[in-house]
């Protein structure tokens, strides 16, 4: 009898676990603290991956030029990536808040940033380009536009896939500058 | 009908190979090497597509990684070292086949969880069964038997 029970109990249970962990999933994507297509990043809490890239002017941008003692945002981006245009004038916000941000432009040809740049603004107090899309491989970059926080000792701190909203600026990136600040 | 004919031969020039290296620019001129690069990246998952390998995959990225694979090979790099290169970047993510570890125990442990559970119902229904084994009729039910049966 209790057998019996048990038996016809066991599968209403396990769909009450089931059901309590789909709906915790589903918090958590609506929440944007799990994305089921993400890929997890790799180099979270480790220092920011070794390179040196030209710049749009001419110059040279390296790994140690993000370890300036505060914290710094990087941001994959391209003028053929139409989230770029979204995200734009978020960014633009932040610079003008002085969130420190370094672009750095993927698979994109220097004439073409230069175009975006002066046509949707430049919020970037550097911008490297990564034409050959080599670099971003070494941070595990799969799509544009990506961004990271590099905090004062050049550990990445946070990574956002995706175009910048005004909510993950004002709440996610504030936040983390203040903490790392 | 020639149209149809027609229609039907265009078709057909257009049915591709499935494998996106369609460049032979890509591959390694060594056979052998070129093969161990296609059975490598045929593991490796296309970030981009998700449910691509890298060797199936169009994307841009996909493409990246597939250079990177047979230089890697070209390099003299073993399997699990190129694997390993992949995974420190994309972790265990871009494993089509992802390794036996903590987070895929349930993953890999649900054939047999399902087996163990299956067999315990059965175990259970069996037991259940041979518990009570039917009473043999008595007099009185015999008779009301036979007498339904001939009805």
């Amino acid at each position: 009898m209790t057998r019996r029970r048990l038996l016809l109990l066991a599968p209403l249970g396990a769909t009450a676990i089931a059901g309590a962990a789909f709906f915790a999933m589903l918090q958590r994507m609506s929440a944007g603290t799990f994305d089921p297509r993400g890929v997890p990043s790799m180099i979270l809490g480790k220092r920011v991956p070794a390179f040196s890239l030209p710049t749009e002017n001419g110059a040279t941008l390296t790994d140690g030029d993000l370890v300036t003692g505060r914290p710094v945002l990087v941001n994959f981006f391209a003028s053929w990536c139409e989230p770029c245009v979204e995200e734009a004038p978020v960014l633009m916000g932040m610079k003008g808040r002085g969130v420190p941000i370094v672009g750095i432009a993927y698979k994109d040809k220097p004439g073409a940033t230069r175009g975006f740049l002066g046509q949707h603004g430049d919020p970037y107090a550097r911008v490297a380009m990564d034409e050959p899309g080599r670099v971003a491989i070494d941070w595990g970059l799969y799509g544009v536009p990506e961004s990271y926080l590099i905090d004062g000792n050049g550990i990445v701190r946070w990574r956002y896939v995706g175009p910048m909203t005004t909510e993950v600026a004002s709440t996610q990136v504030a936040g983390l500058l203040r903490k790392y600040a | 009908m020639t149209r149809l004919a027609a229609a039907l031969v265009v078709c057909l020039l257009l049915v591709g190979p499935a494998h996106a290296i369609s460049d032979p620019a890509e591959m390694l001129p060594d056979r052998q090497q070129e093969a161990r690069a296609e059975q490598i990246g045929s593991q490796l998952r296309c970030l981009v597509c998700q449910n691509e390998s890298i060797e199936d995959s169009g994307a841009d990225l996909a493409r990246d990684l597939r250079k990177i694979v047979r230089q890697r090979v070209a390099a003299g790099d073993s399997n699990r070292a190129i694997v390993a290169w992949m995974v420190a970047r994309y972790g265990n993510f871009v494993r089509l086949k992802p390794p036996f570890d903590a987070t895929t125990a349930l993953l890999w442990g649900s054939p047999v969880l399902a087996l163990l559970v299956a067999g315990g119902v059965v175990i259970a229904g069996r037991g259940r069964r041979n518990a009570s084994p039917p009473r043999p009729l008595d007099g009185g039910e015999e008779a009301r038997l036979r007498t339904l049966l001939e009805q």
